[in-house]
């Protein structure tokens, strides 16, 4: 854990209790069960938003607390160690868009709204199954966008979009020439495929060329924070299973062959901690912030791959019910770890900006 | 506004830091200006040319060498702030630290700790000036990952003990001057029948065999102790501590291999930069092996990671103001992947990097090659990885013992 300011203390420790009480994972079984295509608790979202969460790094002038990426990191840790479901990392991605690129006009318009959690929004990049941000096609004549886009992350709750168009990034508003297709995936959370034809779009002008790059970015250091606090959670409960569980006349945890693959998970979760904190710490001081969000998105996806496994198997065969909630971890983990880069994207990527 | 209190250390570091500089100005001369410290290093004897001798008499004569240390016994008397100040000032211009080896980084913290007056007073002014070098007898033939199996015994002899048995893997004994031991005095009692003892290698009946390992090197000996008397005043504690100030040494130990900044060291030049040289690349400057490129990136992700940890358990250890619990991956994750670069290092190079010796191969090259099978011994000097990972599942994790 990154050494914090005493602000950052509470906002976790706050951020730990709510989840904890207020939205352990039975919540998130809750809602699963509602079957909405929305797939949150809009009560939840809104006490979220109530507490400032959306607007951590939005500017005291636009309704936020301008604490930065490393504080809005300390929050979504917390939540996704209790997986909770909500588009509080969307759009808090998609207000850093318009941080970047927006005009005054468009800041002062949407980022009190978002900050408030009256307005749900969220990035609509990709247009197939993989990350490509060299592969879009969705272009933009006379303010109109026409284009397709594919798994779109809380798309069912967003009423704006931030679109990414040959020429640069849109601000699209849901409504004429905006359809949804819902796509469920295995952690069955919102995610859709979207029509764009020839919908209202505004351009975010500023933020220069590499504008879509910087978004993505911010995009993965925010994902690998929720897939921290989810690895920290499985890897708490199979420690804490192996306490338990007797075999052989002996409690688990005895066992040597198990000590050592905990020894390396425990190497391995701390490796993601720094390597995630120092993402979150790149994008606030803006050096460095593309290979450090690499990193960072790299790290949390080679670690959470392996203990999302190992907590199945160290569970044995209850870790394979629907009753018992590391198999959730999983099934959200491969979702998690498919956007913004693949582990294969993301060497690539590490790669191309190391000169090799 | 900073507080009268902050005021005032404020303007004794600037006084501080402008005697540092006087100092180096008059003392440190520009020819050893970024060459390394030879007594901190295992692999050679001392040749002190006088010019170096003449910069470890001025820094050891401070007591600069070892800041913190008290005054009374020969060190700097310094604060923790005063000793970075000379860190960063030497660092500015090129400056070594003169003093150092196994008697700065284990022994003397350990003697300050568990010895009494008059061993103080002997041994520690010496190493504060450099002018001992001191060597580890701790492991044996069958005493390595389970240390406490040792059998070298020490007998009362009234005045003296007289000490028979082998240890091994003593680095540098060939150029040591005394050893710290540990050494049985009690068979009834595996743990306590254990004690520390200063042994004068020059005692007769001490003998060092140097061992030629797979790099080709002889960094480590066996030594032999035959009736080696060994005075009484020279047992640190009382008999049966030994273990307990043994155990004190090696944490020691293990946050000087694991210390970041010289694993950082290993790896000097980009994988993908050497690769470049030695392997096909495209019009875009990448390299066409695309398999090879993947796993150079893997291992650089990684290994950027690791000195992200490095650094946060500094941090954290400052503002804990104690061991971070991290410290206890770093070895175990830093040595495997010092490991894992050497290998991936040969298949970049191919048959040319697996040289042993001729003018064909480049000075980098056989470096490299002695290195990638000096470096097998960084995952079982030191607690190897399987003791680490006991240690990671015992007391960080509260995992329960397996025996």
């Amino acid at each position: 854990m990154a050494v914090l300011s005493e602000e950052q203390e509470m906002l976790r420790n706050m951020a730990r209790d709510w989840a904890t009480k207020e939205s352990p994972v039975s919540e998130f079984r809750k809602v699963r069960a509602a079957g909405q295509p929305q797939a949150y608790n809009a009560d939840a979202y809104a006490a979220m938003a109530e507490m400032g969460w959306v607007g951590i790094i939005i500017p005291e002038a636009h309704g936020g607390s301008d604490f930065g990426f490393s504080s809005a990191g300390l929050v979504v840790e917390e939540l996704g160690k209790t997986l909770t479901a909500s588009p509080l990392v969307a759009t808090t991605i998609a207000a850093s868009a318009i941080l970047l690129g927006g005009s005054d006009a468009q800041k002062a318009k949407w980022l009190p709204r978002l900050a408030s959690g009256e307005t749900v929004a969220t990035l609509a990049i990709d247009e197939g199954a993989h990350c490509d941000p060299s592969a879009i096609e969705t272009s933009v004549s006379g303010g109109k966008l026409t284009g397709k886009k594919a798994f779109v992350h809380e798309a069912h709750g967003a009423s704006l979009f931030v679109v990414a168009a040959k020429d640069g990034l849109y601000l699209v508003e849901k409504g004429d020439g905006v359809s949804l297709t819902t796509r469920k995936l295995t952690d069955q959370r919102s995610h859709a495929d979207i029509q764009f034809a020839g919908a209202a779009a505004e351009k975010l002008e500023g933020g220069g060329d590499s504008l879509l790059g910087d978004v993505l970015d911010r995009a993965r250091v925010l994902s690998a924070a929720e897939m921290l606090g989810m690895a920290q959670a499985v890897f708490d409960t199979t420690l804490d299973y192996l306490k338990q569980r007797v075999q052989f006349n002996q409690v688990l945890a005895t066992f040597q062959a198990l000590q050592h693959r905990m020894a390396d998970l425990f190497a391995d979760l701390t490796q993601m901690r720094s390597a995630v904190e120092a993402g979150l710490q790149a994008v606030d001081s803006g050096f460095g912030v593309a290979r450090a969000a690499t990193i960072a998105k790299a790290e949390a996806n080679r670690v959470l791959h392996a203990i999302s496994n190992q907590g199945i198997q160290l569970h044995g065969g209850i870790g394979m019910t629907d009753e018992f909630n590391v198999g959730f971890y999983l099934k959200r983990a491969r979702v998690l770890e498919a956007s913004w880069g693949s582990s294969s994207y993301l060497r690539d990527r590490f790669a191309r900006l190391s000169g090799y | 506004m900073p507080t009268q209190v902050e005021s005032d250390v404020q303007t004794s570091e600037d006084a501080f830091r402008t005697e540092v500089r006087q100092f180096l100005a008059t003392n440190f001369p520009d020819e050893l200006k970024g060459t390394g410290n030879m007594m901190a290093g295992l692999d050679g004897p001392t040749d002190e040319n006088p010019v170096q001798k003449k910069w470890r008499e001025a820094v050891g004569g401070r007591g600069w060498g070892t800041p913190t240390w008290p005054k009374e016994y020969g060190g700097g008397g310094l604060t923790k702030g005063q000793a970075r100040i000379i860190e960063h000032e030497f660092a500015k211009v090129g400056a070594y630290n003169p003093i150092g080896g196994m008697g700065v980084m284990m022994f003397g913290p350990t003697l300050l700790e568990y010895g009494d007056e008059r061993q103080k007073l002997e041994h520690i002014p010496p190493i504060c000036r450099g002018e001992i070098r001191w060597c580890q007898g701790y492991s044996e033939p069958n005493a390595g990952s389970d240390l406490a199996n040792l059998q070298t015994f020490a007998v009362d002899k009234g005045d003296h003990y007289l000490i028979n048995g082998q240890k091994t893997w003593t680095s540098g004994g060939q150029w040591a001057d005394k050893c710290f031991a540990i050494v049985r005095t009690d068979r009834s009692d595996k743990h306590k029948g254990i004690s520390f003892m200063l042994i004068d290698m020059d005692a007769p009946g001490v003998e060092v065999r140097p061992i030629t390992m797979i790099s080709g090197t002889s960094p480590f000996c066996e030594t032999f102790f035959t009736d080696v008397k060994v005075p009484k005043e020279n047992l640190v504690g009382k008999e049966g501590q030994g273990w307990t100030i043994g155990k004190r040494l090696l944490q020691h130990e293990r946050t000087n291999i694991s210390g970041g900044g010289r694993l950082a060291g290993m790896m000097g030049q980009s994988l993908g930069d050497i690769a470049k040289k030695y392997c096909e690349t495209g019009g875009d400057g990448a390299l066409v092996n695309k398999v090879l490129r993947d796993k150079i990136a893997d291992l650089e992700i990684r290994w950027n990671s690791f000195l992200l940890t490095a650094r946060r358990a500094v941090e954290e250890s400052k503002a804990q103001g104690g061991v971070s619990e991290i410290s206890s991956v770093l070895k175990k994750v830093g040595t495997k992947l010092a490991q894992d670069r050497s290998e991936l290092l040969i298949e970049i190079r191919g048959f040319q990097g697996l040289g042993w010796e001729g003018d064909e191969f480049g000075d980098d090259e056989l470096e490299d090659v002695r290195g990638w099978l000096f470096g097998k011994a960084a995952t079982i000097y030191g607690g190897s990885t399987e003791v680490q990972n006991n240690i990671i599942a015992k007391r960080v994790l509260g995992m329960l013992d397996h025996q």
